[in-house]
């Protein structure tokens, strides 16, 4: 279906497809260009980033989305809430919160919180890790690049730890009322570990690193 | 900050092409999956539209159930049973003079859902007749919907680390409420909603309403 306005100004000797590239969000098209280091390039209509280089952008996604993996296992199975009350106590990590619902008919809910919080997130870094890790020493990508490259696009808007580290400060407040509550060790990886993945999703490039890994 | 060159300001779909939003390629129209990365390219205007308003009418019935039914329901030595909702959260917490977080948990979990929706309709309804907004503020609404779903997953994320974190025998206890599953799924209703609106609905040519014939 072409459009009334590419027929009638008889425009029609575009260059080569792969020489073009459109915006995601506006569809204005654009040259394709390579750009130059810690240069941006943004759409000339809507302003959105299509390039943000960085001279060792591969390396340093690469090597946030380990510290990120890292600190997400460590979050995991160490407590990062524990609660006293009436000579009672209890603590709380990661995994077992995310088993709260595994009762009866919650536990479709439990599920969704054990992917939402630890499943997807170490989905998203390590699909990255191993897109990223051939690229930093110049070699080719690995085979199944693209395929881990879309599934760590896919993974992206419901990896949710920074989610969940806001909601334990509200937990965290609640519980207050009703016993007291202190922080454990699990709860300064998971701060860090916001802003590990705060970084990472800040400096990665989408389009250059599938610009490397298929041409 | 370099704006990138465009081709005589023509978007991809005026000139007979398919851009993909995941790499930028573009393609002739037609094309079902990206050539260079493999992600599906969008559909047709009206298939888009459908799935929009699906989700969207997914995320508002489910909506209706997590207000009325208990998120939480709470067992205190020498309170007894006491359930809460999403709105008794925030008074629960207003109760206890917590001002901040009680406005945290109101606009992550009413305030943001709620506005969710409109800003959806508004923007799908836009698509048809004149919007009072101008494309730029559009795109703008847009893109921040989508940035600012996934915070609504907050209070699911309390009522999991409450109910794992207080279990104290008689002291206290705390037990999710089936609310909860109907809040999470609209959350994630609305977060498809949002992903599957093609931002590039926006910027085409005003055309009449009506289905648009398929070529």
């Amino acid at each position: 279906m072409l459009s009334d306005s590419a027929v009638a100004s008889g425009s029609m000797t575009l260059p080569p497809l792969d020489s073009m590239i459109a915006c995601p969000h506006c569809d204005l098209l654009h040259m394709d260009v390579t750009p130059g280091p810690n240069e941006r390039v943004r759409c000339h209509r809507c302003n959105h980033v299509l390039f943000a280089t960085r001279p060792q952008a591969f390396l340093e996604t690469a090597l946030l989305s380990f510290a990120s993996a890292i600190l997400m296992i460590s979050a995991i199975f160490f407590p990062f809430l524990d609660i006293s009350a009436a000579g009672q106590s209890n603590n709380a990590s990661v995994f077992q919160t995310a088993l709260a619902f595994s009762s009866g008919w919650l536990l479709p809910l439990s599920a969704a919180v054990l992917l939402l919080i630890v499943l997807l997130p170490l989905l998203r870094v390590s699909a990255l890790i191993y897109v990223l890790a051939p690229l930093i020493s110049g070699l080719p990508p690995h085979r199944g690049a693209a395929r881990a490259m879309r599934l760590a696009e896919a993974v992206r808007p419901w990896a949710m730890v920074e989610v969940f580290v806001v909601g334990t400060v509200v937990a965290l407040i609640k519980v207050s009322a009703l016993a007291q509550v202190g922080l454990g060790p699990a709860f300064w990886a998971l701060v860090a570990l916001v802003v590990v993945v705060a970084v990472k999703d800040y400096l990665i490039c989408n389009w250059t690193i599938w610009k490397a890994i298929a041409p | 900050m370099t704006p990138a060159t465009t081709i005589r300001s023509l978007t991809a779909r005026d000139a007979g092409l398919e851009g993909c939003r995941a790499c930028g390629r573009v393609w002739p129209h037609g094309q079902a999956v990206c050539g260079r990365c493999g992600v599906p390219m969008a559909g047709p205007r009206e298939m888009v539209l459908q799935r929009v308003w699906a989700w969207l009418a997914g995320a508002i019935i489910l909506y209706i159930p997590a207000n009325l039914y208990p998120m939480l329901r709470t067992m205190q030595q020498g309170k007894g049973d006491k359930t809460s909702t999403i709105i008794g959260g925030v008074l629960d917490l207003l109760e206890n003079h917590e001002y901040p977080v009680a406005l945290i948990v109101l606009v992550a979990s009413v305030v943001v859902p709620i506005g969710k929706f409109i800003a959806i309709a508004v923007l799908a309804i836009g698509l048809r007749r004149r919007s009072m907004l101008s494309r730029h503020r559009r795109l703008r609404l847009l893109t921040l919907a989508d940035f600012i779903g996934r915070w609504s997953m907050i209070d699911v994320f309390v009522v999991a680390i409450l109910s794992s974190l207080v279990q104290l025998g008689f002291a206290a206890q705390i037990h999710p409420g089936p609310a909860a599953v109907a809040y999470a799924l609209s959350v994630a209703c609305t977060m498809l909603a949002a992903q599957h609106f093609d931002p590039r609905l926006i910027w085409e040519h005003d055309r009449p309403a009506g289905p648009v014939v398929p070529t």
